[in-house]
C-alpha cells in the first residue's frame, strides 16, 4: 500500500524512512532543526510536526495530536498531512478524510499552526541580529519564519541575553543568544566525531550550549558544526565577518588536501575563495570534511605564490662573474612556450640525451595525461614518474574514545597520504610506461632535461624530496605554486594552479574519480598545466577538459567512464552588488 | 467508618525502619512465600488482577507494565526504583523510605522477581538524606540477612540493589530522564517508543516503579488481591475504559490546611473530606478558594464551583484516578492536595508555580523550554501591576499547545506546566481581569523576587 503525503501515493518499498524522507520522496518538504540523517534522532526542536493517520474502513482516520515527523517511521498505508497541505498539487482528489478531523478545521491547520508556535517560540529569546549575523542569507530560522513563521512577535517582555562565549575554540565562536539548542553540535562531537567537547549547560530557557573548562572544542572535525548549526549561533572565526553569503558563488569542488577527496563546496567571490563547506557524498565523506581541508585553501591567496612565467637568463659567456646573473626574465606566454617546445624538440631528436618528466599527485588525471602525451611527443625518450607524495601520520579515524582511540564503525577518515590523486596519476603513469617510477628514484640520478610539474601547497615537500647534492640539470622545466629550491632553478618557471582553479578529476584513496569544475580564475598571469600541454601540443584555442577525458578515456580503458562525464555548468547567477 | 492505615502502619513504632522489628511483623514472609511457592508470572497475574495502578502520577497498571518486558529476554532486566519525588507539595515517598524502607524494599524483591530481574536501581531524589541513609542501613541488613545477594532464601534467585542519589531535578523522576541520569548523563527524557520496559537502562528492559506502587506490591502479595480489591472505587459500568481505583492510597496534605499531613485512605476520598475532617480545615478561619488535587501539575480545581452533571462543587470531587478529569484537571498526580485559601492571589499562585516549571524544564523542547520561560515572564509583568488583557490569551494559548497530549514535547512536565496555568486563568478569570484593571502589585513581589531557586 503506497504512503499518502499532502494526498500524493508514493511507493517507498522496504526502505524504512520516517515522515521528513517520505515527505520528500513525494516532493513535499517538512521543516526540520534537530533532525539531520547523520545524527542520532532526538525530535526535540518540533519544527517537523505533521498530522499522520491511517485508513480504516474506508475512510482516513487522523490522529488528534501533532506528531515530530522526524521521530515517526513510516508504515504502509500511512497518511501524512503537513502543514503545507493548503500548497498540496491542487489536480490530486483529497482522501476520504474523517467528517470529525474535517470538522476541526481544514487538514494540516493542526500542524502548521505547531509549526508556527515552535517558530514563535524560539524567537522570544531570539535577538534581532540578523543585520549584523553571519549567517544571515542561509539562515534556516530566517528561512522557516518567513515561510511557516508569524510576521508579529507577542512577546514584550525582555530577552534573555547569556553572553557570547568566543572562547569556546580557537576556530569557532558561539553567539549563545542565537542557538536555538536543537543540539546538533552537540551530538556531532559526541557521535562523529566521538571527542565530546561540547555540551548543555543550566536549564529550560537559560539552557546553553558550551565547553567543560579547559577542554575547548579542538578537534580535527570540529569545524562541521559550524555547518549543522542551523542558525548563526557557531560562527566559524575564519569565515567571520568575511562576506555576506548572497554574494558569494558556490561551485562544486573535490579537496585536494588528502587522499579521500572530500566532495565540498568553494564559496567565492570576484575570484576569492572565503569557505569551503563539505558537500553530502555518501560514497566519499558523507555530510562532513576536515578542519585541514576546510581551512587549508589559504594557499591559493597567499602573496608568496609564483604568479609569472619566467626564464632563466644564463651569462652570455660561461666565464662572466656578473653578479645579475643568473636572472629570471619574466616573459609572455607565447613566447616561452614555443621556445619551450623547440628546446624540448631538439631533445628528442637526440635520444641518448635524458630527460626526465615527474608528474605531481596534485595534478587531475587530465594534465597527467596530456602533459605525458606532449612530452612523449616532443622527447619520446622521456622517463616518466611520479611526484613527492605527502604522507603525514597514519590514517585519522573517527568517531575517538576518551583516550583519543578510533572506535568502530568508522565514520570519517583523514587520510595520511596528503594529496588527492596519488592514484588518479599513477594510472595514467601505468599507461604510459607501464609502471609506477617514484620521483625520488629519478632525482639522484642527473638529466639533460628535467620537467617537474608540481603544484604542492606546501614547498617543503618537494624540498624534502631532493638529494643533499642535487644540482640542477641544464633544462630545468617546474611548474608550481611555491617557490622552492627547484623554482629557483628553474630553466623555464610557469605558475601552477591550485585545484580550484582549474577543472579536472581526481581518484581519490578508494579508487574513486571524481571531476570537478573551475571554481575561481586563476591568477592573471598563470594558464592551467592543462592549457599548457595543450600548447606544447600545437593544438589551437583553449583546451576542453571534456575533450581530454574523452581522448584519455579512449586511451585507458580504466577511465573509459570519465569519457562521458561533464561537471555541472557554473550556475547562472545575477551580481547583486559589487564589494 | 474509620480506615486502619496498612501502608504507614508501622511508621509511629519505635526503630520503625529497622529489619528486625519488620520481621517481628510478619515482614519479608510474603516474599518469602512468592520466592517458595509462586512462579515469576504468577506474580505478575496477582498484581495484575490486584488492579494495582502506578502512584507515581501517571496511574498505569502496574501488573501490565511489567508484561510489557519482552518475553523470555535472555536478561539483563532492570527494576528501576523513582524515590526521585519531586512534585510539589508530594511527601508521601519520603515518609515510606524514612520510616519503613524495608516495607518498600519487600516490594522491591518481588517486583524484581517477579520481572526477573538481577539488579533493581533505587534511585534516590538528592535532597532526601535521611531517608537515603536509612535505606542504605536497611539494604546492608539485607545482605547480612541473604535477602539480598546470591541465592536469596536458597531459591536459586539474585538479586543486587543499588541505591542511587538523584541529581536534583524534578526532572530526574521522569521515568526516561531518571535512566538517562542513572546512565550518568544530563537527564533528558528520552523519546518513546521504545519504552523502558523494551528499552531502558543501558539499553535493557527496564521497569520503573514508584516507591508507593512497590509498598503495595508487598501489601497485595501479603494481604491477598481480595483485599485489595475492597478498597477504593470499582470501574466505572458506563465507562469501558475505566480501569478503576482500587486500594490505599496516601494523601500528602499542604498549603493553609491546618494540619498538613500525609494521610492514609481508600482511594476515593472527596477533597472536602480529606481537608476539612482529615486536614483539620482551612487555615486562620478562612475558606479555601482553590486545591490542586495531585500536585500543581494537575491543575485547580475551584472549590466553589458547581459540578457538571453531578451535586456539589469541585471541592466535592473524589480523589481516585477519574475525579479530578471531571473537573478538568490532568488526573490525581501524586495525590498530593494543596490548599490555596481566598486570601491568597491566584497571580501569586501562578506566578510561583510558573517560577518552578520554567526552573525544573530540562530545555530539551522548543514548546516546553520556551514555552515555560515566557509564561513566566508574562506572570512576572503581572505581578508587577503590567498585566494585560492579550496576556491571559497569550497564557491560555501557550498553556494550551505545549505537552504530550498536543503532541509537542517529549515528556509531561510539559503538560504539567500548562494545566495549573490554563485551569487558573479558566476558572479565576475575573481575578485576573480584575488585577489587569486595577494595576494590582503583588504584596510578594520585593521578598520573593530575591529569592533564588536552587
Ligand atoms: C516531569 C515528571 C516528573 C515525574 N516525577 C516523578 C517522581 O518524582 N516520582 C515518580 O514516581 N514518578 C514520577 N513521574 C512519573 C514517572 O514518569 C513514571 O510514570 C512513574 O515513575 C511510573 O511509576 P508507577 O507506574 O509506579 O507510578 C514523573 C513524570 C513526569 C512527567
Ligand atoms: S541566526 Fe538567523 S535569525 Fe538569528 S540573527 Fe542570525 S540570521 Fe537572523
Ligand atoms: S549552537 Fe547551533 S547547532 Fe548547536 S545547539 Fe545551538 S543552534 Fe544547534
Ligand atoms: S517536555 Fe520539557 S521537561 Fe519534558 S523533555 Fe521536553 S523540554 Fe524537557
Ligand atoms: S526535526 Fe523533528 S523535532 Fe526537530
Amino acid at each position: 500500500m503506497p504512503v499518502y503525503v499532502n494526498d500524493k501515493p508514493v511507493e517507498l518499498g522496504s526502505q524504512r524512512w520516517n515522515c521528513i524522507q517520505a515527505a520528500q520522496q513525494a516532493g513535499v518538504f517538512i521543516p526540520h532543526y534537530c533532525w539531520h540523517e547523520a545524527l542520532s534522532v532526538v525530535a526535540s526542536c518540533r519544527m517537523c510536526l505533521v498530522e499522520i493517520g491511517e485508513w480504516k474502513d474506508g475512510k482516513v482516520v487522523m490522529q488528534p495530536k501533532v506528531v515530530p515527523g522526524c521521530q515517526t517511521p513510516v508504515k504502509d498505508g500511512m497518511v501524512i498531512v503537513t502543514g503545507e497541505y493548503d500548497r498540496r498539487d491542487p489536480t490530486l482528489p483529497p482522501l476520504p478524510y474523517d467528517p470529525a478531523y474535517l470538522q476541526a478545521g481544514p487538514p494540516g491547520s493542526r500542524a502548521k499552526k505547531a509549526q508556527a508556535d515552535t517558530l514563535e517560540a524560539l524567537l522570544l529569546n531570539h535577538p534581532l541580529d540578523c543585520p549584523v549575523c553571519d549567517k544571515a542569507g542561509e539562515c534556516l530560522l530566517q528561512d522557516y519564519s518567513f515561510r511557516y513563521g508569524r510576521s508579529t512577535s507577542r512577546m514584550i517582555d525582555p530577552k534573555n541575553t547569556p553572553p557570547n562565549k568566543p572562547h569556546i575554540s580557537s576556530k569557532i565562536t558561539l553567539f549563545t543568544d542565537r542557538c536555538i539548542m536543537c543540539t546538533r553540535c552537540v551530538r556531532f562531537t559526541r557521535e562523529i566525531s566521538g571527542t565530546g567537547e561540547l555540551c548543555v549547560v543550566r536549564r529550560g530557557h537559560h539552557e546553553e550550549i558550551d565547553v567543560f573548562p579547559g577542554r575547548p572544542l579542538e578537534n580535527k572535525l570540529a569545524g562541521n558544526v559550524v555547518d549543522l548549526c542551523p542558525v548563526g549561533a557557531l560562527g566559524s572565526k575564519d569565515f567571520l565577518y568575511k562576506q555576506r553569503v548572497w554574494y558569494l558563488h558556490t561551485r562544486d569542488s573535490i579537496c585536494s588536501r588528502c587522499s579521500s577527496g572530500c566532495n565540498i563546496y568553494v564559496d567565492s567571490n570576484k575570484d576569492i575563495v572565503y569557505r569551503l563547506r563539505p558537500r553530502y557524498n555518501p560514497q566519499v565523506n558523507g555530510h562532513f570534511m576536515c578542519d585541514d581541508g576546510r581551512y587549508g585553501y589559504h594557499f591559493t591567496h597567499a602573496a608568496e605564490r609564483i604568479r609569472r612565467a619566467g626564464l632563466l637568463q644564463q651569462p652570455s659567456t660561461s666565464a662572466s662573474n656578473d653578479p645579475d646573473y643568473p636572472m629570471r626574465r619574466w616573459l609572455a606566454w607565447p613566447h616561452l612556450v614555443s621556445r619551450l617546445r623547440q628546446s624540448l624538440q631538439s631533445l628528442g631528436q637526440q635520444p641518448q640525451r635524458r630527460v626526465a618528466v615527474i608528474l605531481s599527485p596534485f595534478l587531475t588525471v587530465e594534465e597527467a595525461f596530456l602533459l605525458a602525451k606532449a612530452l612523449r611527443s616532443l622527447a619520446p625518450q622521456a622517463q616518466l614518474a611520479l611526484g613527492p607524495v605527502p604522507v603525514v601520520g597514519d590514517d585519522d579515524r573517527y568517531p575517538k574514545d576518551v583516550h583519543g582511540r578510533p572506535v568502530e564503525p568508522t565514520r570519517f577518515i583523514i587520510r595520511a597520504e596528503k594529496c588527492p590523486n596519488r592514484r588518479g596519476v599513477e594510472t595514467v603513469l601505468r599507461y604510459w610506461t607501464g609502471q609506477v617510477t617514484p620521483a625520488e628514484e629519478l632525482l639522484r640520478q642527473s638529466w639533460d632535461a628535467l620537467w617537474f610539474a608540481g603544484g604542492y601547497p606546501e614547498a617543503a615537500v618537494v624540498e624534502a624530496a631532493l638529494p643533499s647534492h642535487w644540482s640542477a640539470p641544464p633544462l630545468l622545466v617546474v611548474q608550481d605554486l611555491f617557490p622552492s629550491p627547484l623554482t629557483e632553478a628553474a630553466t623555464f618557471l610557469f605558475p601552477a594552479t591550485s585545484s580550484f582553479e582549474k577543472e579536472g578529476t581526481f581518484i581519490n584513496a578508494m579508487g574513486i574519480a571524481q571531476t570537478f569544475p573551475r571554481a575561481v580564475r586563476p591568477l592573471i598571469d598563470a594558464r592551467s598545466e592543462l592549457q599548457l600541454a595543450h600548447e606544447l601540443l600545437e593544438r589551437p584555442g583553449l583546451v576542453q577538459a571534456a575533450a581530454v577525458r574523452r581522448e584519455l578515456g579512449r586511451a585507458i580503458p580504466e577511465l573509459a567512464h570519465l569519457a562521458t562525464i561533464d561537471p555541472p555548468a557554473a550556475p547562472e547567477r545575477i551580481e547583486l552588488a559589487t564589494v | 467508618m474509620s480506615y486502619e492505615p496498612v501502608l504507614l502502619a508501622r511508621i509511629d513504632k519505635p526503630n520503625s525502619q529497622r529489619l528486625e522489628g519488620y520481621r517481628q511483623d510478619g515482614g519479608y514472609e510474603a516474599f518469602a512465600r512468592v520466592l517458595r511457592e509462586l512462579k515469576p508470572e504468577e506474580v505478575v497475574a496477582r498484581v495484575k488482577e490486584s488492579g494495582l495502578r502506578g502512584r507515581g502520577g501517571a496511574g498505569f497498571p502496574t501488573g501490565v507494565k511489567w508484561t510489557f518486558v519482552p518475553k523470555g529476554h535472555p536478561g539483563p532486566i532492570y527494576l528501576a526504583v523513582n524515590a526521585d519525588e519531586s512534585e510539589p507539595c508530594t511527601y508521601n515517598n519520603r515518609i515510606l523510605m524514612e520510616k519503613d524502607p524495608h516495607q518498600v524494599l519487600e516490594g522491591v524483591l518481588i517486583s524484581s522477581y517477579a520481572i526477573q530481574a538481577r539488579v533493581a536501581y533505587f534511585y534516590i531524589r538528592y535532597e532526601y538524606g535521611e531517608a537515603y541513609r536509612t535505606l542504605q542501613a536497611a539494604i546492608d541488613e539485607l545482605y547480612q540477612a541473604g535477602l539480598l545477594g546470591r541465592n536469596i532464601l536458597n531459591s536459586g534467585f539474585d538479586l543486587d540493589v543499588v541505591l542511587h542519589r538523584g541529581a536534583g531535578a524534578y526532572i530526574c523522576g521522569e521515568e526516561t530522564g531518571l535512566i538517562e541520569s542513572l546512565e550518568g548523563k544530563r537527564a533528558w527524557p528520552r523519546i518513546k517508543p521504545p519504552f523502558p520496559a523494551v528499552e531502558g537502562a543501558f539499553r535493557k528492559p527496564t521497569i520503573v516503579n514508584n516507591v508507593e506502587t512497590l509498598a503495595c506490591v508487598t501489601q497485595i502479595l501479603r494481604r491477598g488481591v481480595e483485599w485489595f480489591r475492597s478498597l477504593g472505587v470499582p470501574p466505572d459500568p458506563k465507562n469501558p475504559r475505566d480501569l478503576g481505583s482500587f486500594g490505599p492510597k496516601l494523601y500528602t496534605l499542604a498549603g493553609h490546611v491546618n494540619e498538613p499531613k500525609c494521610v492514609e485512605l481508600p482511594l476515593g476520598v472527596t477533597v472536602r473530606e480529606l481537608v476539612e475532617k482529615h486536614g483539620g480545615g482551612v487555615w486562620k478561619g478562612r475558606k479555601a478558594k482553590a486545591v490542586n488535587p495531585g500536585g500543581i501539575s494537575m491543575g485547580f480545581l475551584r472549590c466553589d464551583l458547581p459540578l457538571k452533571n453531578a451535586e456539589g462543587t469541585e471541592y466535592d470531587i473524589p480523589l481516585d484516578f477519574n475525579g479530578p478529569l471531571r473537573a478538568g484537571c490532568l488526573g490525581l498526580g501524586t495525590a498530593a492536595v494543596t490548599v490555596i485559601d481566598d486570601q491568597t492571589s491566584m497571580i501569586d499562585v501562578v506566578h510561583n508555580v510558573c517560577q518552578f516549571f520554567s526552573h525544573e524544564s530540562c530545555g530539551q523542547c522548543t514548546p516546553c523550554r520556551e514555552g515555560t520561560g515566557w509564561m513566566l515572564k508574562i506572570m512576572e509583568r503581572f505581578r508587577h501591576g503590567r498585566g494585560r488583557r492579550e496576556d491571559l490569551d497569550i497564557l491560555l494559548d501557550v498553556a494550551e499547545r505545549i505537552g504530550i497530549i498536543p503532541g509537542t514535547t517529549i515528556c509531561g512536565l510539559a503538560d504539567g506546566a500548562g494545566w495549573p496555568v490554563k485551569t487558573a486563568i479558566r476558572k479565576f478569570r475575573e481575578e485576573f481581569e480584575q488585577a489587569i484593571r486595577d494595576a494590582t502589585v503583588s504584596r510578594y513581589v520585593r521578598t520573593l523576587e530575591t529569592v533564588a531557586a536552587h
